[in-house]
C-alpha cells in the first residue's frame, strides 16, 4: 500500500515536471502562430472579459489600498521633497552668485577693453568684507601685497570706478570707496569736457556731487561724467585714477550758471553690491 | 473517482482561478511598503499543506498554466516552479505534520522565496536579459515579508474553502483521538 502510494506519487510528479518541460520547450520551438500559442490566444479571448469584469469589480478595493498606501508615502515624500527643496534652494543661490559673478567679469573686461585698461595690469579680487553701516564706505578684497596691491592704487568693476585702495596686508586689502567723506576724485563730463571734483553728496551716502565748477560750465541731467587722470602736466600730483574710467550719469544740477553750481552724481557701480573688483596696479602713462 | 475527490478537484479549479483573476486584476496593483504581495505562491503553499504532495503539485502545475496563459508569458515556466513548490509543501506536512500555529507563516514566506528565486533562474536560464542585483534580492526580499504577514489569513481562507472536500484532517483526527482515548477504528464510527 506505501509502496503503491510512493509509486503514484512519482508518477504524478514526474508527469507533471515532464508535462511542463514539453510545454516550455514546444512553445520555444513553434512560431507566432503555433498551437500553443493559438491556445494562448484562445484562453485570452476566454478570459479577457472576466478579467475586464474583475478588474471593474475590484477597483474600490485597489483605490482603497492605494490611497493608504498614498497616504503613508506622501508623508516620507514631504521629507524628501524638503530636503531636495533645500538643496535646490541652496544650489540655486549658489549659481546666482556664479552668475552674478559672470555678469561682472564680462562687464568688467568690457571695460578693459574700452577704457583700455589692460595697460593697468588689472588684478581682479572678490570682496570679502562690507562696511554694514548705512555709511558704506569701504569694503575689504581677498588680494593683497602678494599679488602686486599698493595703496592708492585705483579700483574699479565693470560698471565704473569704486574708489582706491587704502590699507594692504599680504593676503588682503581695504578698498575706500568713492562714497567716503575723506575721498575726492577728479572727474570730466565726458561730452562737454567740464572738469571739476566729485565727493561725497552730505546726507546722500550713496549719491556724489560735482564741485568747483565755474559759472561758464554748463552741466545737464543725463551726461556721464568719467575719471580725469592726472590734470598736473608735471605730474607732482599724480591722480590715483587712469583717465576716462566711468563714474556716473548726472542726475540734477543745483544753481545752474551760478559760481556755486554744483551737479548731482549718481554712481554706475552699485556699491552696495560688489562681488568681483579689479585692482588697476600699474599707474596711468598718460 | 469518489465524490470527495471529485469535491476537492472542483474547490481546487475554482480556488486557482480566482486566485490568479485576483492576481492579476487587482493585487499585482496594489502596492505596499514599496512591493507587491503575490497570492498565488501563499495559495499554494496552503494547498499543499492541507491537501498534501500530490495535489499540491497538480495544483501547481494547473495555476501555473493558468497564469503562463492569462499572462502571455512562456507556457511551462510558472507551471514547472509551482509544481516543484506546491510538491514541496505537500511532502513537508507529510513528513513532519507540523502543529504550530506558525507554520502557515513560515511555509508561505519560503514557498514565496522559492517561487521567486526558482521563476528569476528560469528566466535567467531562458535567456531574459536582466542583470542580477541589489534591487532583485531586495524586491524578493520585500515580497516574502509582505507575503510572510498575510500568510495566516490566506491559510485560515483557503482552509474554509477545502475544508468540506478533505478527505481527514489530521489535526481534527488526533484531537478526536485524544477526547475518546486512542486511534482505534471504533473511536472513528
Amino acid at each position: 500500500m506505501y509502496d503503491k502510494t510512493v509509486r503514484r506519487r512519482r508518477v504524478v510528479l514526474g508527469l507533471l515536471v515532464a508535462s511542463s518541460l514539453i510545454l516550455l520547450t514546444a512553445y520555444f520551438g513553434e512560431s507566432a502562430g503555433g498551437g500553443l500559442h493559438s491556445v494562448q490566444r484562445g484562453v485570452l479571448d476566454v478570459i479577457s472579459p472576466i478579467q475586464e469584469g474583475a478588474s471593474r469589480a475590484l477597483k474600490p478595493v485597489r483605490d482603497l489600498f492605494g490611497w493608504t498606501g498614498d497616504t503613508l508615502d506622501a508623508k516620507g515624500q514631504l521629507k524628501d521633497l524638503r530636503k531636495e527643496n533645500d538643496a535646490l534652494r541652496q544650489q540655486n543661490v549658489t549659481m546666482q552668485a556664479q552668475l552674478r559673478d559672470d555678469q561682472q567679469l564680462r562687464s568688467q573686461v568690457k571695460l578693459n577693453e574700452t577704457a583700455g585698461l589692460a595697460d593697468n595690469a588689472p588684478v581682479a579680487a572678490r570682496v570679502i568684507g562690507e562696511d554694514p553701516s548705512l555709511w558704506f564706505d569701504q569694503i575689504t578684497i581677498d588680494k593683497g601685497s602678494s599679488a602686486g596691491i599698493r595703496t592708492n592704487q585705483a579700483v574699479v568693476t565693470g560698471q565704473g570706478l569704486v574708489g582706491k585702495v587704502s590699507f594692504v596686508w599680504t593676503s588682503g586689502a581695504t578698498v575706500t570707496l568713492i562714497t567716503n567723506h575723506d575721498m575726492q576724485v577728479g572727474a570730466t563730463v565726458s561730452d562737454s569736457g567740464v572738469k571739476g571734483l566729485l565727493a561725497v553728496d552730505d546726507g546722500h551716502p550713496t549719491q556724489l556731487v560735482l564741485k568747483s565748477l565755474s559759472s561758464q560750465d554748463v552741466v545737464k541731467p543725463g551726461q556721464t561724467v568719467v575719471t580725469s587722470g592726472t590734470l598736473s602736466k608735471v605730474g607732482r600730483f599724480p591722480s590715483p585714477y587712469p583717465r576716462n574710467i566711468p563714474i556716473g550719469r548726472v542726475t540734477s544740477v543745483d544753481d545752474p550758471g551760478q559760481d556755486d553750481q554744483q551737479a548731482h552724481v549718481r554712481p554706475f557701480a552699485n556699491l552696495r553690491r560688489l562681488d568681483i573688483v579689479e585692482v588697476l596696479t600699474k599707474a596711468d602713462r598718460s | 473517482m469518489r465524490p470527495s475527490i471529485v469535491q476537492l478537484v472542483v474547490r481546487l479549479l475554482i480556488l486557482g482561478a480566482l486566485t490568479v483573476i485576483l492576481q492579476v486584476t487587482a493585487v499585482s496593483q496594489i502596492e505596499i511598503f514599496g512591493t507587491n504581495a503575490d497570492l498565488l505562491p501563499l495559495v499554494l503553499a496552503a494547498v499543499g499543506l492541507l491537501s498534501g504532495s500530490i495535489a499540491g503539485a497538480c495544483f501547481g502545475f494547473f495555476i501555473g498554466l493558468f497564469l503562463d496563459l492569462a499572462l502571455v508569458q512562456t507556457i511551462g515556466v510558472s507551471s514547472l516552479v509551482y509544481v516543484a513548490v506546491g510538491y514541496w509543501c505537500g511532502r513537508f506536512r507529510e513528513l513532519r505534520d507540523p502543529q504550530s500555529a506558525l507554520v502557515p507563516l513560515a511555509v508561505g514566506g519560503a514557498a514565496t522565496a522559492a517561487a521567486m528565486i526558482g521563476y528569476s533562474l528560469m528566466q535567467f536560464l531562458l535567456g531574459v536579459d536582466g542583470p542580477v542585483s541589489f534591487l532583485l534580492a531586495r524586491e524578493i526580499l520585500a515580497t516574502v515579508l509582505l507575503n510572510a504577514i498575510i500568510a495566516t489569513p490566506v491559510y485560515a481562507i483557503v482552509r474554509w474553502i477545502l475544508r468540506p472536500a478533505l478527505p481527514d484532517d489530521p489535526r481534527r483526527r488526533r484531537r478526536r483521538a485524544y477526547t475518546t482515548g486512542g486511534l482505534s477504528p471504533l473511536s472513528r464510527a
